[in-house]
């Protein structure tokens, strides 16, 4: 038997959650010291993973399957194709370093700064397993079980109002979850009716369930993603969770944590309800283009710049959806890209953010002004990751952003059209807020503002040179991705018209028409 | 419809003008190093931190200069190919390939991106050399250069990119270059509102190109310019003209055309080399060059065109008539580049009759410009940053090499015989005249009216009655900077005859790349040479007789409606406020109020509800153990009854 | 068989049970109450048993034996505890288990 790969790329960040939480009180920096090595440790395997990944080989790759109960067809089954790896490289490298951010966080909180650290390791462990699932229970079980770590961060670590934002988080996942489990049954009830029961995926999508039960089981899964991935209008969590969480905490929740949702629209709701998740794309598209939108315009309207942050995020995922929801290879492959790069960019932004706030003591936008005189390197970084949210080019954004649009475009013309317009809201609510928060005259209060540190720009180094060489050299990764977004969307009936003038390399080929 | 049109490249024709573009090989293909010399620049110095601020500018500087003598090295050598062998594509990498749409990062040089890197690094050096002086005690000097660098290096990709989609790097690049350099003096409140201002008008273009970048996937099922251009023929006029009209909308944005033409005025915030290089010289004119390098579409796409040639038309009135009731010396020659721009695109928009004199224009332009902004910079720099005229006059005494240069380039671009401004402005005249009477009389007034602004500016500058602040101590510029002005000098002179008769001339060397093609003119040239020249007169002899007769007040009187009007840059500002802006504001702050009592309300609201509901029922909870007992007895018994009722029928 | 008997007495101390129960306040009679209650209803499942042949019924006598028994266990020692810390036995004394 080969080396389960998988099974101890979740078993190692959840061994260090164990780990940590067993580090006596009182020892915080060994917690963290513990924490922050099983996390590079999990980098560690996630590279190697990626390494084994063979692109232009089989669908899912380094494959496990155990029996789990057997009874029920329940199996801890585990792989990964394209879209999951890559999701699992991003899930790997981001927290390392949201782990490091976290670091003074943890003693600013009065509580013990060891829990915070195994919740994340948790966090990680569970999201990781619900990229490389491919069991749907066992894929369920993970969506249901990540809310746990990610309440009681929110919840006991954030700022003043953060009990209301865990338990709004809370509710509104757990009521799409339980929608979803309904749907989950109704999969499993479908498959016992065709013969074998089983939860395997595999098995699942070779069923044949007709379209009016597809329709039904299909908007009870979306329903799911949609809130997790905040699609309006069921959006209202995010800026709360992202205000109350600390920035490092925020910054794992959207930019890794969500992308459970949108990969859960790729390779769950579309595969499984090819159908149904036809017919229902041009509403999808309808509220993925009034994210977009909508988002955007009310980042512009924020004060407090984690909620900006968080409204971008929401107008970020309504590109994510529209590209998946376009149906088309582009679109797809462009949202699948879309997810690491708003991964990356929102972690930067949130951990920049953070650092503003542990030396100014607040959000509000109002209390800054003119950073860059002390702290130019500050600002400087700040820019950076600004730009990577309004997807400048050759950042990694503007690639994935271009794709969605390109690929919507093939589909549905005014949808694309007026997703553009989210680009033009993007350059206005991020050079706004570095207007209103690091330009003009220093008062009194920032004139001291400290420069980025050491530690903080280990930190930050690392995303913004990731998604710099993400833009300029995304064949790989790109090419990964197809890889995956092929089969996903095999048994969608829709395909791009190709286009309307070709143009042949050989000489004298065919007449016009 | 599933129409399919197949169209073979090398056959395909090409409008007129079809050259082979051939795999670069030998010297040829080195052109990347074009673009790595000026960004390996930026990157040491923008990452290099503060230990180059002493060398800093000497490394921008070389890293430009080095740029230039490369691309004199490849001019020579393309200059010993045949005429019709001179387009080169240059393969670096492939850039991605998702869902069958494949980009490489190729470059492609050609007779028309060789005239456009000449005119950038030259520019740009004698620029960068200026800059050395000009920002001499500014310390943060090192970052001016490295955006400086980034800029260029940016603008050199934009022009020689072989895709629109790579185009569209070098096309933003170019943008944040100039939102940085902008707002370079960030602790101006207003340099900072500028710098966003200008960006957020581009990306109203940017959503142009965006769009007719995915037109293109849909039309062409690529971005490449090789395979878009092949496949022009086959497509359909439609979507031609969407293409069309969507890049001329990114055009608009990034030349400052109109109704994208707001920002350039208050563009004027960052330091004047940014305006001489950025905002004059080069990067406006990238609009320019992307309807020239689209020749293939435009041509087959006559609405697009009809459409070029108006907003041409628009905006070269437009910024003329703004530049005439400018006081600030950097605004009047920011309407003046509008204008001259707008010239440049109202060529263009004629297709191959004009092409090759829009370019012709923008180069010339490009010389004159420069010189004129870097002559107002070595002003203010002497005046202690003084921008406004009605405190300058007098000046030629005083700054006498600034004038000199000053004056060349005023000739230059009122356009008299035989300097630079002449032969490439009365072209575009002719050539509009060749397509319709109309457009060639507003080309006429046109002249007229830069002649009026130029005087104008010319004389509140160096003659009329000194207005000088009490403490100004009027001084020519160091060496370092006048120099380049002499050198741009030079070019504004022999530039513009250089240019057209050396060699094949511009014309000629470009026929390969736009195609070339004469209307017939309605009067003989030379008629129209004479009438140009005439209007010209009178509109210099009119600034004449309002500034130089009489003595100029120092503060500005208030002016008929139609000053007021330009002042207040023909309420373009105002029009934008109360359509976008205010609408804007008000609707954020609305949606506002609907997520957090509508959306979110409607939730919390139903959480209320649920709270509210079970306050009401827990009081059914008395804690009395035997009210619970008595309480499941009877529901046991409710239980009971309803299942004998439930058997008996 | 004639169940009759049987069901008319599991039926009583049901009664006597549930009344007991309602009725008294001492948490110790109530709690002999329930297990009247309990038995009653053992008896009927014993006599449903026997009167269809089969050991069902039986089996569940036995579960609810058991689960008394537990309940007694855990029962008194809550009203011992209780009885220790108020110095009463009665049932209404002990109201707090509300909002």
């Amino acid at each position: 038997m080969t080396f389960p790969w998988l099974t101890t790329l979740i078993a190692v960040p959840a061994l260090g959650a164990v780990l940590t939480a067993l580090v006596p009180s009182g020892r915080s920096r060994l917690a963290k010291q513990v924490a922050i090595a099983f996390s590079v440790l999990t980098l560690g395997l996630a590279i190697a993973v990626i390494a084994q990944f063979d692109i232009g080989g089989d669908r899912y790759q380094l494959t496990e399957q155990n029996e789990w109960i057997e009874a029920l067809g329940i199996y801890w089954a585990l792989g990964v194709d394209g879209i999951g790896v890559a999701l699992v490289a991003l899930t790997a490298v981001a927290t390392p370093i949201v782990a490091l951010a976290m670091w003074p966080e943890a003693e600013e909180s009065k509580r013990d700064p060891k829990a915070y650290f195994a919740l994340l390791l948790a966090a990680e462990a569970l999201t990781l397993t619900a990229f490389v699932a491919k069991d749907l229970l066992l894929f369920y079980i993970v969506f249901e079980a990540m809310l746990i770590p990610l309440y009681f961060m929110i919840g006991m670590y954030g700022g003043a109002q953060r009990r209301y934002a865990a338990l709004k988080f809370l509710l509104y996942n757990l009521f799409g979850g339980l929608v979803m489990l309904a749907a989950v049954i109704g999969v499993y009830v479908e498959s016992a009716d065709a013969g074998t029961a089983s939860f395997l995926l595999a098995d699942l999508m070779a069923l044949d369930i007709p379209v009016e039960t597809q329709r039904w089981l299909f908007l009870g899964f979306m329903l799911a993603f949609a809130i997790k991935a905040p699609l309006w209008p069921f959006h209202t969590w995010l800026p709360d969770a992202a205000a109350e969480a600390t920035p490092s905490n925020a910054a794992f929740l959207s930019g890794v944590a969500d992308k459970v949702g949108t990969f859960g629209m790729i390779a769950l709701a579309v595969p499984l309800f090819p159908e149904a998740a036809e017919e229902f794309a041009p509403f999808i598209v309808a509220l993925a283009v009034i994210s977009i939108v909508y988002g955007a315009l009310l980042a512009i309207g924020q004060t407090d710049m984690k909620r900006l942050i968080g409204y971008t995020s929401i107008s970020h995922f309504g590109f994510i959806v529209l590209g998946i929801f376009a149906l088309t290879d582009r679109g797809v492959t462009g949202s699948t890209f879309y997810m690491i790069n708003h991964g990356l960019s929102t972690i930067a932004l949130f951990v920049i953010v953070g650092f503003m706030i542990s030396r100014r003591q607040s959000r509000l936008i109002a209390d800054y002004g003119g950073i860059q005189k002390p702290a130019p390197k500050l600002a400087g970084v700040f820019l950076f990751a600004g730009l990577s949210g309004l997807a400048l080019p050759p950042l990694a954004t503007f690639l994935s952003e271009f794709l969605v649009i390109a690929g919507t475009f093939e589909q549905y013309r005014a949808p694309a059209v007026i997703a553009t317009v989210g680009i033009v809201l993007a350059a206005l609510y991020i050079l706004w807020l570095y207007q209103r928060t690091m330009t003009g005259p220093v008062g009194a209060e920032n004139a001291e503002t400290r420069d980025l540190g050491l530690r903080e720009t280990v930190i930050v180094a690392p995303l913004l040179a990731l998604i710099l060489a993400l833009g300029v050299f995304p064949r790989t990764v790109v090419d990964v991705i197809d890889e995956g977004v092929g089969p996903s969307l095999a048994e969608v009936d829709v395909q791009a018209p190709p286009p309307l003038v070709t143009v042949t390399d050989q000489a004298a080929e065919g007449d016009d028409q | 419809m599933t129409l399919t049109n197949v169209v073979t490249l090398g056959l395909a024709a090409q409008a007129e003008a079809s050259q082979e573009v051939q795999e670069a090989s030998g010297l040829i293909s080195t052109t990347w190093l074009l673009i790595a010399l000026p960004l390996v620049g930026a990157a040491v110095l923008l990452l290099g931190g503060r230990r180059l601020d002493r060398t800093g500018h000497l490394i921008g500087c070389a890293a430009v200069i080095a740029s230039f003598v490369w691309a004199v090295v490849l001019f020579v050598d393309m200059l010993g190919q045949d005429g019709h062998e001179r387009a080169f594509t240059v393969a670096l990498w492939e850039w991605f390939n998702a869902g069958g749409y494949e980009v490489r990062l190729d470059l492609l040089i050609d007779q028309l991106s060789i005239a456009f890197v000449l005119l950038i690094t030259g520019v740009g050096s004698l620029i960068h050399i200026y800059s050395i002086g000009y920002m001499e005690h500014d310390e943060r000097r090192r970052r001016f250069f490295g955006y400086l660098n980034l800029f260029v290096a940016s603008m050199l990709l934009l022009v020689l990119a072989a895709d629109y989609l790579v185009m569209f790097i070098g096309w933003e690049g170019v943008g944040l270059a100039s939102y940085l350099l902008i707002g370079f003096w960030q602790h101006k409140p207003s340099a900072a509102v500028a710098a966003k201002k200008a960006f957020v008008v581009n990306r109203v273009g940017d959503m142009g190109m965006v769009l007719a970048i995915a037109s293109m996937l849909v039309v062409f099922g690529s971005s490449s310019f090789q395979i878009v251009f092949a496949g022009a023929d086959g497509a359909q006029t439609g979507w031609l003209n969407a293409i069309g009209l969507l890049l001329l909308l990114a055009a608009c944005g990034k030349s400052a055309q109109f109704p994208l033409q707001s920002w350039l005025l208050d563009a004027m915030e960052g330091p004047t080399p940014v305006s001489a290089l950025i905002h004059a010289a080069t990067m406006v004119t990238a609009g320019v060059y992307l309807v020239v390098r689209s020749a293939a579409i435009y041509d087959l796409a006559p609405e697009a065109r009809t459409a070029v040639i108006l907003v041409g038309t628009i905006t070269l009135l437009m910024g003329a008539i703004i530049g005439c009731a400018k006081d600030d010396i950097k605004k009047a020659l920011a309407g003046s580049t509008m204008s001259q721009i707008g010239y440049m695109m109202l060529a263009a928009g004629l297709g191959p009759a004009g092409y090759a004199f829009a370019i012709f224009h923008l180069i010339t332009h490009g010389f004159f410009k420069a010189n004129m902004f870097l002559g107002a910079g070595s002003v203010m720099h002497g005046m202690n940053d003084e921008v406004d005229m009605r405190r300058f006059g007098a000046l030629r005494a005083a700054m006498p090499a600034t004038f000199l240069t000053f004056a060349v380039g005023y000739l230059a671009i009122i356009g008299i015989p035989p300097f630079a401004g002449f032969f490439s402005k009365d072209r575009i005249i002719e050539a509009a005249f060749g397509d319709n009477v109309l457009i060639g009389l507003c080309a006429l007034i046109g002249a007229g009216v830069t002649a009026f602004y130029m005087t104008r500016v010319m004389l509140l500058t160096f003659f009329t009655n000194k207005r000088w602040a009490d403490d100004a101590h009027p001084h020519e510029s160091p060496r370092v900077m006048t120099w380049p002005l002499w050198a741009l000098g030079f070019l504004s002179v022999a530039g513009g005859l250089g240019l057209l008769y050396i060699g094949g001339g511009i014309v000629d060397w470009l026929e390969p790349v736009t195609g070339e093609e004469h209307h017939d003119l309605p009067v003989p040239v030379a008629v129209l040479i004479a009438l140009t020249m005439l209007v010209v007169v009178l509109g210099a002899a009119l600034a004449w007789f309002m500034y130089q007769r009489r003595p100029v007040p120092a503060e500005a009187p208030a002016g008929n409606p139609v000053t007021v009007a330009a002042r207040n840059d023909l309420y373009g500002d105002a029009f934008n406020e109360a359509v976008l802006m205010r609408p804007g504001q008000y609707l954020t702050r609305s949606l506002v109020y609907v997520e957090n009592r509508g959306v979110d309300g409607a939730v919390i609201g139903a959480a209320t509800a649920v709270g509210g509901l079970s306050a009401r029922w827990r009081r059914w909870q008395t804690g009395f153990v035997r009210s619970y007992a008595l309480t499941m007895l009877a529901g046991a018994g409710l239980v009971v009854v309803a299942m004998l009722l439930v058997r008996v029928p | 068989m004639n169940p009759t008997p049987y069901i008319v007495l599991a039926t009583i101390l049901f009664s006597l049970g549930s009344a007991g129960v309602l009725l008294r306040r001492n948490a110790l009679i109530a709690f002999m109450s329930v297990e009247l209650m309990l038995n009653a209803a053992n008896l009927a499942f014993v006599t449903f048993a026997r009167m269809h042949g089969n050991i069902d019924g039986q089996i569940v006598a036995f579960f609810v034996m058991v689960i008394a028994a537990a309940e007694v266990v855990v029962g008194l020692a809550i009203i011992v505890m209780i009885f220790r810390t108020r110095r009463s036995a009665s049932v209404d004394d002990a109201s707090l288990l509300k909002l």
